[in-house]
């Protein structure tokens, strides 16, 4: 997972110019002038994948391992971070990290889902796959912010809801209902962001907000595409045409009008250029915040329930 | 050659091959095996008369079950955009539309129906699983907001009946933003003070069940009917290991606190009129015939007996399992015995303190 398919050849050449940095450090003109023209060559096959990724391909650039996760956003711009922790009933869920903290100095409540970044926390994390306590603490974290009027963030990158037993016997769905119920209720302004992965049920269930971006090369699906392979093509072999037929890269849905907006990806993606990406992210829900905050707390319900009600409803 | 072919060679046949069972007249139980006259099943509405089990039964045939004197009116679906995203598969979404269509008679995996039960305004909204599955697209969902705003409108109570695999893969993201669309419209109902009630029929998974489906004010469900999240398999695959077989069915997930009543098909229209009446300050339907009797509210015998130790495990360590058992019911004895004593202790504690200066 940590080397895309269709970067081999970049990241080939990336080796040779690191080896040459090696072998001729202060060994003549010739080794600057290969590296540098080894250096223009793979920025341009860099630039040359990156303007026309595929569908499919662009799954595999979201769930990259290296791209930045919840926490990394919420380290970079969320002052005072305060993690508050379990469902009250049951458990403590690492997969749904959220709490309070300070948003370009504003109160605010912020969550999403943590994949984790190496094998130890990517098993505490659950691989960001959340069970029923974490869409619980969700909605109590949704109550607390109607109660003390402070805004909410919310980072979307999940492969989906942890499909374990013991989440079924907990009532998943109902957690994850109950999630939704809760965002349709919150007289604050919502502001999401796919920054990887949104998987179907599990990525939604916090993602019923006011405004709603996508990053560049993030994706957002009601199945995976190997699933929907399985299912519709009867082999998971059809995944590449599953992706494209589903329609989930952000341009597909900002297209459809499922989404506000996209948020831009330096080329080669937000694991290259992980501050980029999150100056990015950080700018465009401040600029959201910012027009939403006048907002009643009536006129942000009644709005949100329109712009979901229009969904499909208008012939698109 | 003709008196051959035609009379001596099916004369063969018949000799040769079993004859076999129109399956217009005998139907076979798919729990117990056992056979079913069609007609004493249609009399039952198809529950086996043999175990119980409840098969499938169509949408029309529910709604007459349900509704006072079998008496409804279908509402006319509202129509959204179709196959919005041009899918294609091994076949196109369109086509396969069509030939759902053309195989149900019906527009869309939804039907909307509006009548009286117990006496009380009543809108439904049933699912058709045979129509693909039952899967949630955008003409599902805006059925669904038709039928609460139709709910609002009238001040009647409403029902929702889902049998349906989960969202529509077809129509992509389009099927995902049903689920808070189906929310907003029992959000309607709700603000407007009207009962909303589920009856989580077989199958009601994904994100079917994980919507409108979870947050009834009463949650009914029929007896075995599959209920859960995610698909069994999934749930195998990952946790590698094999579940209780009665994972996932209304009675478990009864005993797991997600569905208040497992109600059968017999009872159906009287626990409704009952649970209805008592929502909207109607009358007794009973007349009073419930008074004094005896009402179970015991662990169901199935649920009993189906108990694996695997749940137990995870989400109740103490609960008892066999060989544990007799363990558990001293344990509880005793911690009984301790409230009571503790109560005893408040209560009487200044009686004992005289009696024992004294």
């Amino acid at each position: 997972m940590n080397k895309l398919d269709f970067e081999k050849p970049i990241l080939e050449l990336e080796g040779k110019i690191a080896e040459l940095h090696k072998v001729g450090s202060g060994d003549g003109i010739n080794i600057t002038e290969e590296i540098s023209r080894m250096q223009s060559k793979a920025d341009r096959l860099l630039q040359q994948a990156y303007s026309k990724l595929t569908p499919a391909q662009k799954v595999q650039v979201a769930r990259h391992q290296d791209r930045p996760h919840c926490m990394d956003y919420v380290d970079a711009f969320i002052e005072d971070f305060t993690p508050l922790a379990g469902d009250r009933a049951y458990a403590e869920d690492y997969a749904l990290i959220g709490g309070l903290g300070r948003f370009n100095g504003r109160p605010c409540v912020v969550m999403g889902q943590e994949k984790g970044h190496d094998t130890e926390s990517r098993i505490k994390h659950n691989f960001g796959m959340v069970r029923p306590e974490g869409y619980r603490k969700a909605q109590r974290l949704m109550e607390m912010a109607d109660k003390f009027q402070l805004p909410v963030i919310t980072l979307v990158d999940t492969a989906g809801a942890y499909p374990g037993m013991g989440a079924e016997e907990r009532g998943q769905s109902e957690a994850i209902a109950k999630s939704i119920e809760s965002f349709l209720r919150t007289g604050v302004p919502i502001v999401s962001v796919v920054i990887g992965e949104g998987g179907s049920g599990g990525a939604i269930a916090i993602a019923v907000a006011d405004r709603i971006y996508m990053l560049e090369h993030a994706i957002y699906s009601v199945i995976s595409p190997e699933g929907c392979a399985s299912i519709l093509w009867r082999s998971g072999e059809y995944a590449e045409e599953a992706a494209t037929a589903l329609k989930i890269t952000a341009q597909d849905l900002h297209q459809l009008k499922l989404i506000d907006g996209i948020i831009k990806e330096p080329i080669g993606g937000a694991h290259r250029h992980k501050d980029e990406v999150i100056a990015n992210v950080s700018e465009q829900i401040d600029l959201a915040l910012k027009d939403l905050i006048p907002w009643s707390p009536d006129q942000l319900i009644k709005a949100r329930r329109a712009k979901f009600l229009a969904f499909g409803r208008n012939g698109l | 050659m003709n008196w051959l072919s035609n009379i001596i060679r099916p004369r063969i046949r018949s000799l040769v091959e079993p004859k076999e069972v129109p399956d217009n007249l005998w139907h076979k139980c798919p729990s117990c095996e056992g056979m079913l006259f069609h007609r004493d099943l249609e009399e039952s509405h198809n529950v086996c008369y043999h175990c119980n089990y409840h098969l499938r039964l169509t949408v029309k045939k529910r709604l007459a079950l349900m509704f006072d004197e079998g008496k409804y009116e279908n509402l006319p679906l509202p129509s959204v955009a179709h196959d919005p995203l041009k899918f294609k598969d091994r076949k196109k979404y369109a086509d396969r539309i069509k030939e759902s269509q053309a195989k149900t008679g019906l527009k869309e995996a939804i039907t909307v129906a509006k009548g009286k039960i117990g006496g009380q305004p009543v809108v439904i909204a049933a699912f058709n699983f045979s129509f693909m599955g039952g899967s949630m697209g955008a003409g599902v969902g805006e059925a669904i907001v038709m039928a609460a705003e139709q709910a609002v409108k009238s001040k009647a109570a409403f029902i929702a009946i889902p049998a349906s695999g989960g969202a529509r893969m077809q129509e992509g993201m389009l099927s995902l933003v049903q689920m808070p669309r189906t929310i907003i419209a029992v959000e309607m109902v709700k603000e407007a003070g009207l009962p909303y009630i589920v009856l989580l029929t077989d199958p009601t998974t994904g994100g079917v069940s994980a919507s409108f489906a979870m947050v009834g004010d009463v949650h009914l469900a029929e007896p075995g009917a599959t209920i859960g999240f995610a698909g069994r398999r999934v749930i195998e695959e990952t946790v590698r290991e094999t579940l209780p077989d009665d994972f996932q069915t209304a009675e478990y997930l009864k005993e797991h606190g997600i569905v208040d009543i497992v109600v059968s098909r017999s009872e159906l229209h009287e626990t409704l009129s009952r649970l209805l009446n008592l929502l909207m300050g109607g009358e007794s339907q009973s007349g009073g015939a419930k008074k004094g009797k005896k009402t179970d509210i015991a662990v169901s015998k199935s649920a009993q007996v189906k108990r694996k130790s695997s749940i137990q495990k995870e989400i109740r360590p103490d609960a008892p399992s066999s060989a544990k058992a007799v363990k558990q019911v001293e344990a509880a004895e005793k911690a009984l015995e301790n409230y009571r004593k503790a109560g005893a202790s408040i209560t009487e504690a200044p009686k004992k303190a005289a009696s024992g200066k004294a």
